[in-house]
Order: C-alpha cells, then sequence, then structure tokens
C-alpha cells in the first residue's frame, strides 16, 4: 500500500530538505573557497569583491610544488618556447624554476606532504590495532579494576594538548625525539590510543560472546577466534574508528608545530608557515590546503558504507 | 559418545556461591535436561562441562577422562547456544563447515560431511544462505548442524529452542527428540521450561539456588518430588501445597484442610507422620490438580465443596474449590462443574497426596510404623 502523506507532514518534508541543503552549502562554502583559490590567476585571489567566474589556471599548484627564483631579466623566447607548460606559467609570473645539474628542484610541500601521511597512517594503524586488542580485553575478560582502568585512560585526553606540549618537548629533546617520524608516531599513537580502546569497546560489546565461545568449543584457540570470527565482525567499529583517528592525526597542528622544523614537519604547521611578511602568495596557500584536503576526504569516501553503520551502530536492535 | 562425570562441582562467582556440591554421573547416550528456574545455576553448570566457565573445585570427566582443566576445543564437544550464534559473515554452509575446518579436513571431506548433516535436518536448500536470510527455527537447525557435523562425544545444549515462538517450539522439541534417537549422542539440555525437560529427557535433573534437588525420570520427578521446590516446579497447573491437621479418627485418619471438611486416609497415616516428622516441625500436604477428584453428588468418602472459580483449558478445566478456608485446584473434564458457586463433592485420591516437612521442605518417607 502506498503511503499518502498528509499535506502537513509534505510541507514538513519539503522544510527538512531545505535545511538540509542550506545546511549542506554553508558547510561546503569553506571548501569552495579554497578549492577556487588554489585554481584562480593570483591577481584575482585576492580582489574585492571576490570572483565568481574566472579562468581556472594550474599555477598554483607548478608553484607549490617547485623551489624558484625571481627573473632578473625576461626570459628567451626560444628557452620559453622550449620549455614544458608547466615551466612557462612560472616564467609567465617573472620567476624561474630553480634548477641544479638541471635537475628541478622540488619545494619542501611533497616531503612534508609525505610526513603527514608517513605519521597519520602508521599511528592511525597502531592506535587502531592496539586499541581494538586492549578494547577486547576489557569487554571479554574480567580485569580488575576494570572501570578504574578505562577512566584513566580517558582521562589521558582530559587536559588540553597544549598544556603538556612543553613538558613533552623538554622529554623529547632529552631523548632526541624532537623533528623525527617516530616522536610524532608515538604522540599521535598515544593520543588517538584512549579514543580507539573507548570506541572500540562499544563496538567489541556489541559482538555477542557466544560467537567467541562458539568457536572455542569448535576446536579453536582463542587467538584464531579472534581473528576468524571477532576481527570480521568488527570491520564497522574499526572503519569507523579508523577515520576518526586519521582525521585527529592528519588536522594535528599544535604538537607538530612545537616538536617538528624540518625533517619531520607535517603539512599543517607548514602550510601557513608560507605566509610571509611580504607578499603573500594565496593562491599557492590554497592549492596546498585543497590537496591537503584530499587524502581525508578519500579515505573517508572510500569507507562510507561502514562509517554509516558505524556511527548508527548499536541503535539499531537486531 | 561417552559418559560424563560431574563430582563435587563447585563454582563462585565473586561472593555468589552458583554452583553448590554438584553431583550427576550422565550415561552413555543419554539425555538429561538440567532444569530450573532462571539463575539456579544450570546453565553454569553446563558451561563448566563445555569448558566456558572455570569451575573453583571438583572433577569433571568426559569419557572417564578428567577435562575440568582443558580448554573447550580438547574435550570434544558441541555446544548449541541459545541466540544460536551463528556467525553473521559466513554461509549456513560455512558455519556449520566452520569445527571441521579447524581440524584441518579436506575439502571432500567437509563437502560431504556438511551434506549429510544438512540433509538429516533437512536444511539442504538453506546452505547458500546467510544466517540474515534465515528464520528463527532454521537458524537453530542451522546451529544444531553445526554442533553434530563433527561427531562430538556429547552434545551440551542450553535453552536451544528458547528464543522461538510457541508452535515453532514444539516442532524442534519433536525434531530433538528425532535427531537423539537417531544419533544416540549423549545430550545435556538446559531449560527452565519443565514441559521441554518432561518431554525430552531419559532423565531430569532439577536445580534450584545452585543445589542439585533430584534427579531422575520424568516420571520419577514428577510422581515422587523429594522436597516442595521440586513439587511445585515440576508440573502445570503447580501442585496445591496447603497446611493440614492431621488427627486419628477412629480406624482412620482425618486431614483437615483450611478448617474445612477433613478427607479420610488410612488409620496407620497418623502414626507413621507422627514418626516422621520432627518435633516442631509444620505440616503441609501436597496434591496435584488431577488427584483432586471431583464429583456432583454425595458419595461416602466425599466432602461438600464450593467451586469458585472456572478455568477452561479445552482439554479440561482446571477449577478453584474452596475448602475451608483455603483455594485448592482440581482438574476436571471440561465443563464438569458448570458454573462458579456451585456446590460440588470432592476427595483427595490417598496415594497421590504427599506430605511435606514445610520446616525443611523435604517429604516425608512415610514407613511403616513400628509394632
Amino acid at each position: 500500500m502506498a503511503m499518502v502523506a498528509s499535506p502537513g507532514k509534505r510541507i514538513r518534508n519539503r522544510l527538512a530538505i531545505a535545511a538540509v541543503l542550506v545546511v549542506t552549502l554553508i558547510f561546503l562554502a569553506p571548501i569552495y573557497w579554497i578549492g577556487s583559490t588554489a585554481f584562480k590567476p593570483r591577481d584575482q585571489a585576492t580582489s574585492v569583491p571576490p570572483t565568481v567566474f574566472f579562468t581556472p589556471e594550474t599555477t598554483a599548484f607548478v608553484k607549490l610544488f617547485t623551489k624558484r627564483v625571481q627573473l632578473r631579466q625576461p626570459v628567451e623566447p626560444e628557452t620559453y618556447a622550449a620549455a614544458p607548460w608547466w615551466e612557462q606559467r612560472i616564467f609567465d609570473g617573472g620567476e624561474r624554476v630553480l634548477r641544479v645539474k638541471g635537475e628541478v628542484q622540488l619545494s619542501a610541500y611533497p616531503s612534508r606532504f609525505m610526513n603527514s601521511l608517513i605519521v597519520a597512517i602508521t599511528s592511525t594503524v597502531l592506535a587502531v590495532g592496539m586499541g581494538t586488542l586492549t578494547a577486547y580485553g576489557f569487554s571479554r575478560f574480567r580485569v580488575p579494576a576494570e572501570n578504574d582502568w578505562l577512566f584513566f585512560i580517558l582521562s589521558t585526553r582530559m587536559l588540553p594538548p597544549v598544556v603538556v606540549a612543553i613538558p613533552m618537548f623538554l622529554m623529547y629533546r632529552a631523548i632526541g625525539l624532537t623533528d623525527s617520524h617516530l616522536g610524532l608516531i608515538i604522540l599521535y599513537t598515544a593520543f588517538n590510543l584512549s579514543f580507539s580502546v573507548w570506541l572500540m569497546k562499544g563496538f567489541m560489546d556489541e559482538i555477542p560472546k557466544e560467537y567467541e565461545e562458539a568457536a572455542l568449543v569448535d576446536g579453536y584457540t582463542r587467538m584464531q577466534a579472534f581473528w576468524k570470527i571477532v576481527l570480521p565482525e568488527a570491520v564497522t567499529g574499526i572503519a569507523a574508528t579508523a577515520v576518526f583517528c586519521f582525521i585527529i592525526a592528519w588536522n594535528e597542528y599544535a604538537f607538530a608545530l612545537i616538536m617538528t622544523n624540518r625533517r619531520a614537519q607535517t603539512a599543517p604547521p607548514f602550510i601557513p608557515a608560507q605566509v610571509g611578511s611580504g607578499l603573500t602568495d594565496w593562491t599557492t596557500i590554497a592549492a596546498g590546503t585543497f590537496l591537503f584536503l584530499l587524502p581525508v576526504a578519500i579515505f573517508t569516501f572510500a569507507l562510507r558504507h561502514h562509517l554509516l553503520r558505524g556511527v548508527t551502530f548499536g541503535a539499531i536492535r537486531k | 559418545m561417552a559418559n560424563i562425570g560431574l563430582r563435587g562441582i563447585e563454582k563462585y562467582f565473586g561472593a555468589n556461591y552458583v554452583i553448590r556440591q554438584l553431583n550427576l554421573e550422565i550415561a552413555d547416550g543419554e539425555f538429561v535436561v538440567l532444569l530450573g528456574p532462571s539463575g539456579c545455576g544450570k546453565t553454569t553448570t553446563l558451561r563448566a562441562i563445555a569448558g566456558l566457565e572455570e569451575i573453583d573445585s571438583g572433577l569433571i570427566t568426559i569419557d572417564e577422562r578428567p577435562v575440568q582443566d582443558l580448554p573447550p576445543g580438547e574435550r570434544d564437544i558441541a555446544f548449541v547456544f541459545q541466540l544460536f550464534a551463528l556467525y553473521p559473515h559466513l554461509t549456513a554452509f560455512e558455519n556449520i563447515a566452520f569445527p571441521l575446518r579447524a581440524t584441518g579436513e579436506t575439502r571432500a571431506e567437509i563437502e560431504r560431511k556438511v551434506k549429510d548433516v544438512a540433509a538429516s535436518l533437512r536444511i539442504e536448500p538453506l546452505l547458500a544462505k546467510r544466517p540474515s536470510a534465515l528464520s528463527g527455527g532454521d537458524l537453530q537447525r542451522v546451529a544444531i548442524g553445526r554442533a553434530l557435523v563433527r561427531r562430538p562425544k556429547a552434545l551440551l545444549m542450553d535453552e536451544p529452542i528458547g528464543a522461538l515462538d510457541a508452535k515453532l517450539r514444539e516442532d524442534m522439541r519433536a525434531e530433538l527428540k528425532r535427531l537423539h534417537i537417531e544419533n544416540g549422542t549423549t545430550s545435556v539440555y538446559v531449560t527452565h521450561d519443565q514441559v521441554e525437560a518432561m518431554s525430552l529427557a531419559d532423565r531430569v535433573a532439577v536445580m534450584n539456588d545452585g543445589v542439585l534437588q533430584q534427579v531422575g525420570t520424568p516420571s520419577e520427578v514428577y510422581l515422587h518430588p523429594v522436597n516442595l521446590f521440586v513439587a511445585q516446579f515440576v508440573g502445570s497447573p503447580v501442585m496445591n501445597i496447603v497446611p493440614a491437621e492431621i488427627r486419628p479418627d477412629g480406624a482412620e485418619t482425618a486431614v483437615a484442610i483450611g478448617g474445612g471438611p477433613a478427607f479420610a486416609f488410612p488409620g496407620e497415616l497418623a502414626a507413621r507422620l507422627g514418626a516422621a516428622l520432627p518435633a516442631g516441625h509444620e505440616l503441609v500436604v501436597g496434591v496435584r490438580p488431577e488427584a483432586v477428584r471431583v464429583a456432583r453428588e454425595a458419595a461416602p468418602g466425599l466432602r461438600p465443596v464450593e467451586a469458585h472459580f472456572i478455568e477452561p483449558l479445552g482439554a479440561y478445566d482446571i477449577v478453584d474449590l474452596k475448602v475451608g478456608e483455603r483455594l485448592i485446584k482440581a482438574r476436571t473434564p471440561s465443563g464438569f462443574v458448570r458454573r462458579p458457586g456451585e456446590a460440588v463433592w470432592a476427595r483427595l485420591d490417598v496415594p497421590q497426596v504427599h506430605f511435606f516437612d514445610a520446616t525443611s521442605g523435604d517429604v516425608l518417607k512415610l514407613e511403616p510404623a513400628h509394632g
């Protein structure tokens, strides 16, 4: 039987859709702003009022990835003609790409971006992995003073990170972990672990313990039961936890700013550092920011099915 | 297949003493039902046999081999859970094959064994489906298939049909009985449903508060309960338990209920009760509704009573009779007592009347009086 909606219900539905549209637009506006600025010509990037229609160009991205110097004199027409398309964009801006022995010199951005990937992925894998095992332990075994332990684990997140940043920095300097990937990975893992334990404990509690007991009776060891039964059942929770941990590690700014400056610096402290005291090239910063948004978007999009089930997990009675 | 022995089992949950010195021998091929109210320790006992619960003291043997320190997987038993515990991410086939994969059997062997057990459970068409696509009864059939496929020494079942609706429960009960007769696997079955217990069991073990109350065939437990708990837990509607006043009355013994008319019992009863009941203890009479005989006409031995309330149950009626100050339930042919308030006649069927020590709860064993 088809549902016949009453006029009141229809109006409410339309209002709800309109509200969702408005909220979506508000949320997407900054992303559109950054995305469009990255593709704008430099002189239009900061124009007031902002230009809405423009011819998109990739100059900002070329600048983002290369080291450049100012041209002292106009480039020779034949050099210009022989240069690849991206180098021509640089010449257009009155600069040239810095080459050492013919090799194009890359800017620091790719390596910072790489650092972000290394640190965020490794710490996410560690935090989710350890968190899953810990949560399983808390969920399945009688742990003495279980609630005290869980509270203790949560309490590690109660201080604002900035409060512990300076002491952490001094400790890190003493043991030589400043400006190292390992240092940041340890820090982010520790940071995310409490979150991961709590979230995964919720998911683990939802998995009936009879599943493993059935496997135990059938001749599997607890470890095998964990791998064959618990993990496949927990995939949704693991995906949701991984997305949250990845976002936190990927976006982390304060510790990265204090603990790193070169070798292990991640993208968040690097991007605003390009805002110089002189002329700021907003298109390049926008390009860097735009690329920085992509991994989280891709990761979240890839896990969206799990994520939707994950955040509503436990809300649905089976 | 194997026998199972439980000797001096004790189990604490913190300060709770949940299994108290439990002794039970289960013969090879026997179907034993652990029956009791929730929280009586029956499920804990079953889980202890499986190794899912550690015991604090005692000895558990399967096939005469002590197993209390072995992990569940090494006890060679199978367990059927109330909520089926089928793995949602695996098909019915894979669920049934799961125990076989633990022992590393060949693919062909697994295929053959799963098909065999599926055929005996009549679930072959369902093998490709996932649990989410199966009905309650089929879920439990698959779960039983997973338990039987390995041909375990014993099959342990924890309220396996408790989650199903009434009609389905009846079908599954018959099916479990058939499977037991076909396979002859030693089975231990936990339930709080006495109908299930009576219909399935070779022997029923009634538990309460962690204590094994009585072990016996269904009819032994029904006809000769050892104490008030068993008397009232087994049987529906429950046995009438009423205080009674006993006095010798010439050649007979008068048993007066609720200050009402006295029913006539054999003359030696008063002396035997006097010998069996410790001084100062109260006495109560237990009589099942079907042992209360109702007539519409007066006759020798019948006492006048009043029908108070009639519960028609189709095949028979349960009539509450007002006997003195007390109500006792009687089972009559349907429509036998026509309306509440009707004056009828009743007597108690002497061999089916039980006398209990109300203080200790134990049944009084009525030895012939001395001399």
